[in-house]
């Protein structure tokens, strides 16, 4: 005991030694084995591959970048943001009443069960969720027998017909992708937009009433500006999570590859790790810029 | 104004509740169809069979057993780098404090893509053949993260000055943490190790780099999803996963409630 006495006795009275001993594990796994192998892995964007023999010529080039601009790939690119925008739009509009409602009118009990309404479906399985729009979604799933009981099938069929966002059953359209990426992200679209509802005095809100203003003048001007780092800061994972996510159009949606989906097939099937690590740094600096934006305009006190 | 709300205000959120909620309830409606082809809706049927026939399959049971081992020893290792990290972070100031706390939370802020790739990619550079314990690092790095976001919560609520107290009074560094710190961060720990196991015990995207040809129950069910084969046994698997999940969250919830929200960290 008088060992770990003198040793624990030393430590209080050299806590920048203490300090150096709690940080070393985790910095040590962290610096490591996540940013050790994430900087080599991306370093590989500047070699390129071999189009003879398939081999990483450990040359350093930036055409590997420049082949990011090829038609195919700049494609896959621009369809990956305009869903995760359309996505992050999505939820801002389905999440803000929500968020309204239990930051504004829910009391006491109403008020936890609301937290709990939205962290169940946050926390619980990806996949499990995923899978149940698989049964939704499905040609003979619940969707097309709503349709069909409610003499709505011409409506479906039409929404089916539009070009590019259409296919042959909404499992197999980008309609159907975008609607599991909107459910699949909602919840944190959710918690930090009522975050700062919350935080919005009523005062404010009763002041700009007795001033004169419509409720929608009120909501333009009062309540909006002060949930917006809210928003943004919800928008940063909807955006983030949708742009690198590989999963969800892989089994709901038509073939057409995401930036996600298109990192995975390059390093696995594909053996393109160059090319990989140069996409895989496409989503690093859109997420990057977005921070960027996100903190100049508040959002991180709002997190 | 102030006590009742608008009507149509009403009516978008309990949209919204319902749009949360009715496609998990789903699940649990096909896990008793007799229909095994297709997705049909209303089930045709409904019967009990198919959770004896889950029972009885060893390969399920092998994915559970991997997927318990691995957050088991994941949420281990993430309880103590995670409570070394919020310590340090809470306790002190020093030179670069804002960056290595934005590098704890990195693993998160990044999509799960570039982690599982990174990681595949330096255990083909290092030639380390996949094992349970390359996947035990991939997920312990995110774990570490809800460990460290629930503690670090935790000790900003705590007053230091108990500790100097303590330590005034003669207890040596160990007695201070065992009697201490550890009844302050308890529940704290539990909430955050709680996530941590449901985290990993479902976690798919790392998993599918770092796993070679082992299977997670998460891995087991992508690939059903990818290749449909057994869709009635798919769906009992998904309301077992379901249940194990819900509890934990449930239990983290009552026990950080009274303080700040565990919610937003991510995935």
């Amino acid at each position: 005991m008088s060992f770990a006495r003198s040793v624990s006795n030393s430590l209080f009275k050299h806590p920048n030694w203490f300090l150096a001993l709690l940080l070393a594990p985790p910095l040590l796994w962290l610096g490591i084995a996540f940013l050790g192998s994430l900087f080599v892995f991306l370093f590989h964007s500047f070699f390129s591959i071999d189009e003879f023999s398939g081999f990483i010529k450990y040359e350093f080039t930036l055409s590997t970048f420049a082949e990011l601009f090829r038609l195919s790939n700049f494609d896959v690119i621009i369809r990956s943001l305009v869903m995760a925008t359309a996505v992050t739009l999505a939820s801002v509009i389905i999440a803000f009443p929500f968020a309204y409602f239990a930051a504004r009118y829910a009391r006491g009990k109403w008020k936890a069960l609301f937290y709990i309404l939205v962290m169940l479906p946050l926390w619980s399985s990806y996949l499990v969720k995923v899978y149940a729009w698989k049964l939704i979604l499905a040609k003979e799933g619940i969707i097309s027998w709503l349709a069909g009981e409610l003499h709505l099938t011409w409506a479906l069929d039409a929404l089916l017909a539009i070009p590019v966002i259409g296919g042959p059953s909404l499992s197999i359209s980008f309609l159907g992708t975008f609607i599991v990426f909107v459910y699949v992200w909602l919840p944190f679209m959710i918690l930090p937009t009522q975050a700062a509802l919350e935080r919005v005095p009523v005062n404010l809100i009763d002041a700009s009433s007795d001033l004169g203003a419509t409720p929608a003048q009120t909501f333009r001007n009062v309540i909006f500006p002060l949930a917006l780092p809210g928003i943004i800061a919800g928008s940063i994972f909807t955006f983030s999570l949708t742009l690198g996510d590989y999963i969800i159009p892989q089994i709901i949606g038509n073939s057409s590859y995401f930036l996600g989906q298109t990192v995975y097939t390059l390093q696995g099937t594909a053996g393109n790790i160059p090319l990989a690590a140069a996409f895989t740094v496409v989503p690093i600096v859109i997420m990057g810029i977005y921070l960027a934006i996100a903190k100049k305009m508040g959002a991180f006190d709002a997190l | 104004m102030r006590s009742e709300s608008p009507f149509l205000l009403k009516i978008a959120a309990i949209g919204c509740v319902a749009f949360l909620h009715v496609p998990l309830l789903l699940i649990f409606l096909y896990a008793f169809t007799t229909e095994e082809k297709s997705f049909q809706f209303p089930p045709p049927g409904y019967t009990m069979k198919w959770f004896s026939i889950v029972w009885d399959r060893q390969d399920i049971w092998d994915a559970i057993g991997l997927s318990v081992k691995v957050a088991g020893i994941a949420t281990l290792l993430a309880l103590i780098l995670g409570t070394c990290a919020a310590a340090a972070v809470s306790r002190a100031r020093f030179f670069g404090r804002d960056h290595i706390s934005l590098l704890f939370i990195l693993p998160i802020a990044l999509p799960g893509i570039v982690t599982g790739i990174a990681l595949r990619s330096a255990f083909g550079i290092m030639d380390i053949p996949f094992s349970t314990w390359t996947i035990v690092l991939g997920h312990t790095t995110f774990c570490m993260v809800v460990v460290y976001n629930n503690v670090l919560a935790r000790f900003r609520r705590t007053s230091g000055s108990m500790i100097e107290a303590s330590m005034d009074l003669g207890a040596d560094g160990f007695q201070t943490f065992r009697h201490v710190v550890l009844p302050q961060i308890a529940s704290a720990l539990l909430a955050g190790g709680m996530l941590a196991f449901a985290l990993s015990f479902d976690e798919v995207i790392v998993t599918t780099f770092t796993a070679g040809q082992q299977a997670t129950l998460p891995i087991w069910m992508l690939s059903e999803l990818i290749r449909p084969r057994q869709r009635p046994i798919t769906n009992v698997v998904a309301i077992f996963v379901i249940a194990v999940t819900f509890v934990p969250i449930l239990a983290a919830y009552y026990l950080t409630r009274e303080g700040e929200h565990t919610g937003g960290t991510g995935k």
